[in-house]
This record gives structure tokens, C-alpha cells and sequence, in this order.
């Protein structure tokens, strides 16, 4: 039953994927990203880790594909348009065939090397209580993690003054 | 009980889709699209080993990386709207000279 | 003869799932009939009084007449986001109830073996898990006004979402001060730690510790469903109808079922949250619910009350008093819960 189910959303993760490099409209990508965020959120699920499925989906599907989406709706982002000219050939089609057939070298390599560790199922004494508890979580953030917590929050602040410089229009 | 192998296999096909994408795309926006979905396969191994071995310090791990993305894609974005206001197009092989 | 059925307790609980959506449905229609009579009384007429005692059939007369219209669709619209966009705002506003706790077990007047809780489910998560529902239906709006192709939609679209951003930090915040007080992110958990009374008979709920936060959170509750004081984006005098302008028939219907839908969600967790949930004085507790249904009662009565009454924010105004005035108000509440918290203990 648990396998059913991880296959169901891991299908619905990587077929999303695909879709987002895949096809041309950018505003389907960014929705059809949300879905492969989805997907993976029903995976932590299935990890008994429902505080991190919930937080991927308020901050991940929730936010910052929203402040994607404005930027797509605000630069009204055409499908790709052609290399300006005086660009080297490897950016037409022949290069990205090489390129596809190169990142299928890249996933099969990876999936040869993992599929053979030779872990399987979970260590002695692991179970679902241990990991799953948001108290546990918020102990661990503010006690064992706490510079991390503390760096985290000083990036924030930077990014956000970063983005409302970065963004201004230039007044003359 | 899904072996740990499995959700491997997956979160590195999905680094190697979002690898892809990085590489192969023309447009900058698919690009920082391709940038999240491997952030999101390296917060799938976190979350997956982390259940393994009984620790929190896997999700605890993801938190982070969340949190750095957003901040990622932020900057990223605010830079694109700079770069387009500037040249009207995402194809990043608009911006190989070093004169702006 | 009748072992290929399914257990009882999960046809009991599949009846419950049954009975959950429906009440939902008939509170939309309900609200729409409630609407229309306060908002007459106010305006001092009578409303509507013709369909059925007092007008009551008047919302189902509504949706026959919803029904008949054409469907239309603006010829450059972007097709598949333009017939999501109603589905994602609807799916959303049902799924954020699924998490509300609304009375004791039952045992359905001794019918089943083990009591079942009156709920759908209960996660560990659930404050959570209904803020993630709350922050997926922002999309259908994002791309109701996007997919439509047109300017009053965009605008409205763009100014609607960018609202509800806004005011789900203060919303967040008022929920996390509760939080800290009731020590679990589960609904069933918070209500039941506001059992009992002080001195005999003032009920312990979470309103008289935290009435700041209370305001806080029905004030970002009523900014996140779009209704007015706060809802500029579907001014009819400004803006023709917002993000839902290109819409028509069954598809503004359902806009409509989403926003009366996150209405009755907002009263359900501010009554889970504050207001004791279904406890109550007089009743056993396993009639808990009709205490749970009294109470949203008045929380959106209060809601139409204040649209029919309060005029409208302008946009940048409503900006600014979110940004400036309730963020600020939502930490100061939670710094306070929390000092208070660790000193009490």
C-alpha cells in the first residue's frame, strides 16, 4: 500500500519535472512546478515527516512560486525566442540533442551507482514517533542549530534589501 | 515499508532532470525553475536519510535549505527584472558581452 | 450476506466526509440568503420575500438561474488556466475544513462499536496544514485574473493576491500566539485545553487571555477571504468585478461557493481557536456541536454585518494598515504571549 503510493507521486514528481523543461509557456512550468511541489509533499508525508510536508507547501508552493509567478505576469515572458546572432552553433538544436543525451548519461550513471547501495530497509529500533514530533523539530532548531537559525535569518534580511535594490526602476 | 534505495533513485533522477534544465533551457526564468527542483531532490534525501537512521536533523536540514532558496530565488528574480528592463529579453545568450 | 461491505466504522466515517461537504454546500446557501436579508434590514427594506417563507429557497432559485446561463470564455484566454482557476479556489476552500474539529465522539446513538471524533481527520499539523489550504487558494485567484486576458482581471488579480500575501503573516502570527499558548499544533488539542472555568462559571476561553490577538485574527481572516472592509479587488465601482469579471454561469458560481466557503472556514477556526469550539454550558457534550454551529453563527453574522456597514479601504490604505499597523500589533501580541508563557509557566 505504502509502495502504491510512493510510486503514485513519485510518477507525478518526475513527469512534472520533465513538463517544466520540457515545454514552452512559463506559466505553465511555474504551475506545473507547484504540482511537482505537491508530489514531493506527499512524499515527506509518506516519511512521517507531516511538518515538513506542510512547511514545503507554505513556503515553497505557497510563496515563492507566488513571487515567481508575479515576476512571469509582470515581464509578460514570451516562449523562448531564438539566439541573438553571432552565437556559437552548440546553443541550437544540434546542442541540445547532445545535451539531452548527455543529461541521460548523467541520470542513468546515477541511478546505476544508487541502485546498487545496499541499504534496505530502516536501522534497529527506528520508529515513526521519532521523527514526526514538531516539538522535537523546534528543539532541535533552537538548541543544537541555533547559529544556523540565527546566519538564516541575517541572509533573509540581506536578500529582502538585495531584491528591493536589485529591482528599482532607475529614476533620472 | 518503501526501501530507502527508492526515494535515492528518485531524488537523484530529479537532480539530473533539474541539471538538465539548467543547462539546456534559454530562458532565465526555466532556468531558476530547474535551480528549485534540485534544491527540492537534495531536501528529499535529507528527509529520506533523516527517516532512516530516526533523527529530526533531516528535517531539520530542509528547514534551512527552504529558507535559503527563497532568499535564492528572490535575488534571482529581482535580477532578472533588472537584466530585462534592460535588453527586453530572458535568453541568456543576450548577455555574453561584458558591457552592460 | 452483507460481509462484502466494507467495516462500519469507515462507512461511518465515509457518511461523516458526506455530510461534512453538504453542510459546507447548504452553508454557502444559507450565507447567501443570510446576506441578502441583513444586508436589506440595514438598508432598511425587506429583501428578498417572495421564494418560499421568507424568502428562503432564494439562494437555490440563484443557482437554477446560474445554471441555465452560457458559459463564456474570452477568445484569447489562456484555456486550461482559465477552466482550472474556479477549481483550484473551490478545491482549496472545501479542503482547508478538512482539518476542524466540531464536536466529542459519537457512537451515532449506539450504532457503531468505538466512538468516532466528529471530525475528518486530525493530523499533529493542523493550524498548519489549514494555513498551506489558505495559501493554495491565492492561486486561483492569481490565475483567474491572469488567464482571462483582460485589464480589469489582471488588476484585480494582481491586487487581490498581492492582499492575501499580506495579511496571512498577520494571520500566521496570531495563530502561532495560540499556539504557544495551548503547546500543540492540533485543533482538537486546543480546544479541549480551554475546558473548564474560572471561578465557577467564566469559561476558559482563549478570547479573554488573548483579545488582541482575537481582533488580529478575525481582522486578517476577513482580509483573506476578500470581503469588505477589505475588498477592493472586487469593487464593482472600480474595478467592474475584479479578477472574476470574464467569468459567468457555473464558474462565477463557484468563485462565489469558495468565498462563502473560506467565510465559514475562518469562523470555524476562530472559533476552534478562541472561542471554546463546542464547549459550552448547558448542553451534554455529545450535543457539543450545536454550541460549535451557534457560535460560527455569530462570527458571520458578524462578517455580513460589517460589510453592509464599514466602507471600503482604499488599496494603498489597506496596504499600509497591514504592513505597517497589524504586523507590527501580531509580533507585539506574540512577544507578549510568549514573555507571559515563560513567566507563568
Amino acid at each position: 500500500m505504502d509502495v502504491l503510493a510512493f510510486y503514485a507521486f513519485a510518477a507525478i514528481a518526475v513527469i512534472a519535472s520533465l513538463l517544466v523543461i520540457g515545454q514552452g509557456n512559463p506559466m505553465h512550468s511555474v504551475m506545473l512546478l507547484i504540482v511537482s511541489f505537491g508530489a514531493l509533499a506527499g512524499l515527506y508525508v509518506l516519511l512521517d515527516a507531516p511538518f515538513t510536508a506542510v512547511t514545503q507547501i507554505i513556503v515553497y508552493a505557497g510563496a515563492i512560486m507566488v513571487l515567481f509567478l508575479f515576476v512571469v505576469m509582470l515581464l509578460n515572458v514570451p516562449r523562448e525566442e531564438p539566439a541573438p546572432p553571432g552565437v556559437s552553433t552548440l546553443l541550437g538544436p544540434t546542442g541540445m540533442r547532445i545535451g539531452a543525451v548527455l543529461s541521460l548519461l548523467l541520470a542513468g550513471e546515477m541511478l546505476w551507482a544508487l541502485g546498487r547501495i545496499g541499504i534496505g530497509w530502516f536501522s534497529q529500533g527506528v520508529t515513526a514517533a521519532s521523527v514526526s514530533s514538531v516539538a522535537l523539530i523546534g528543539s532541535g532548531i533552537f538548541t543544537r542549530h541555533a547559529f544556523a537559525f540565527e546566519a538564516t535569518s541575517v541572509l533573509i534580511l540581506v536578500a529582502m534589501l538585495g531584491a528591493v535594490v536589485l529591482a528599482r526602476r532607475e529614476h533620472f | 515499508m518503501v526501501p530507502l534505495n527508492y526515494y535515492l533513485v528518485l531524488s537523484g533522477l530529479l537532480f539530473a532532470i533539474g541539471t538538465a534544465g539548467v543547462f539546456l533551457r534559454r530562458n532565465l526564468i526555466t532556468v531558476l525553475l530547474s535551480i528549485e527542483i534540485m534544491l527540492n531532490a537534495v531536501n528529499l534525501t535529507f528527509v529520506a536519510v533523516g527517516r532512516y537512521r530516526g533523527s529530526v536533523d533531516g528535517q531539520i536540514i530542509t528547514f534551512f535549505v527552504m529558507t535559503v532558496a527563497a532568499a535564492e530565488a528572490a535575488v534571482g528574480l529581482a535580477l532578472i527584472i533588472a537584466l530585462f528592463r534592460h535588453r527586453e529579453t530572458l535568453n541568456p545568450d543576450a548577455f555574453t558581452a561584458l558591457k552592460w | 450476506m452483507l460481509n462484502w461491505l466494507p467495516p462500519p466504522e469507515i462507512i461511518a466515517q465515509l457518511g461523516l466526509i458526506f455530510v461534512i461537504f453538504n453542510m459546507l454546500v447548504l452553508s454557502a446557501a444559507f450565507m447567501v440568503w443570510m446576506e441578502r436579508k441583513v444586508c436589506a434590514y440595514i438598508q432598511d427594506r425587506s429583501g428578498p420575500n417572495r421564494v418560499g417563507f421568507e424568502g428562503v429557497l432564494q439562494p437555490f432559485a440563484d443557482v437554477i438561474k446560474l445554471l441555465f446561463k452560457e458559459q463564456l470564455k474570452p477568445k484569447a484566454a489562456d484555456t486550461v488556466l482559465f477552466a482550472i482557476a474556479p477549481i483550484v479556489s473551490t478545491a482549496a476552500a472545501f479542503a482547508a475544513f478538512s482539518v476542524v474539529p466540531f464536536g466529542t465522539e459519537t457512537t451515532l446513538f449506539g450504532l457503531l462499536d468505538r466512538p468516532i471524533p466528529l471530525e475528518i481527520t486530525d493530523v499533529n499539523v493542523a493550524v498548519l496544514v489549514i494555513f498551506a489550504i489558505t495559501s493554495m487558494g491565492i492561486y486561483g485567484i492569481v490565475l483567474a485574473g491572469w488567464s482571462s486576458n483582460s485589464k480589469y482581471s489582471l488588476l484585480g488579480g494582481l491586487r487581490s493576491s498581492a492582499q492575501m500575501i499580506s495579511y496571512e503573516l498577520s494571520y500566521g502570527l496570531a495563530m502561532a500566539a495560540v499556539i504557544m499558548m495551548a503547546g500543540s499544533l492540533s485543533l482538537r488539542e486546543i480546544v479541549t485545553n480551554q475546558s473548564g472555568y474560572w471561578l465557577g462559571f467564566i469559561p476558559r476561553w482563549y478570547i479573554l487571555l488573548q483579545p488582541l490577538g482575537f481582533f488580529i485574527y478575525l481582522t486578517a481572516g476577513v482580509a483573506e477571504t476578500n470581503r469588505a472592509p477589505f475588498d477592493f479587488p472586487e469593487a464593482e465601482q472600480e474595478l467592474v468585478a475584479g479578477y472574476h469579471t470574464e467569468y459567468s454561469s457555473m464558474s462565477f458560481a463557484m468563485f462565489f461557493l469558495a468565498e462563502y466557503v473560506n467565510m465559514v472556514t475562518v469562523s470555524a477556526v476562530a472559533t476552534s481557536l478562541y472561542l471554546g469550539g463546542w464547549l459550552g454550558p448547558f448542553l451534554p457534550d455529545w450535543l457539543g456541536w450545536i454550541w460549535f454551529l451557534v457560535k460560527v453563527f455569530l462570527i458571520l453574522f458578524f462578517y455580513v454585518w460589517m460589510r453592509w456597514t464599514l466602507p471600503r479601504y482604499r488599496y494603498d490604505q489597506l496596504m499600509e494598515f497591514g504592513w505597517k499597523w497589524l504586523l507590527p500589533l501580531a509580533v507585539l501580541n506574540l512577544f507578549v504571549t510568549a514573555a507571559v508563557v515563560l513567566l507563568v509557566g
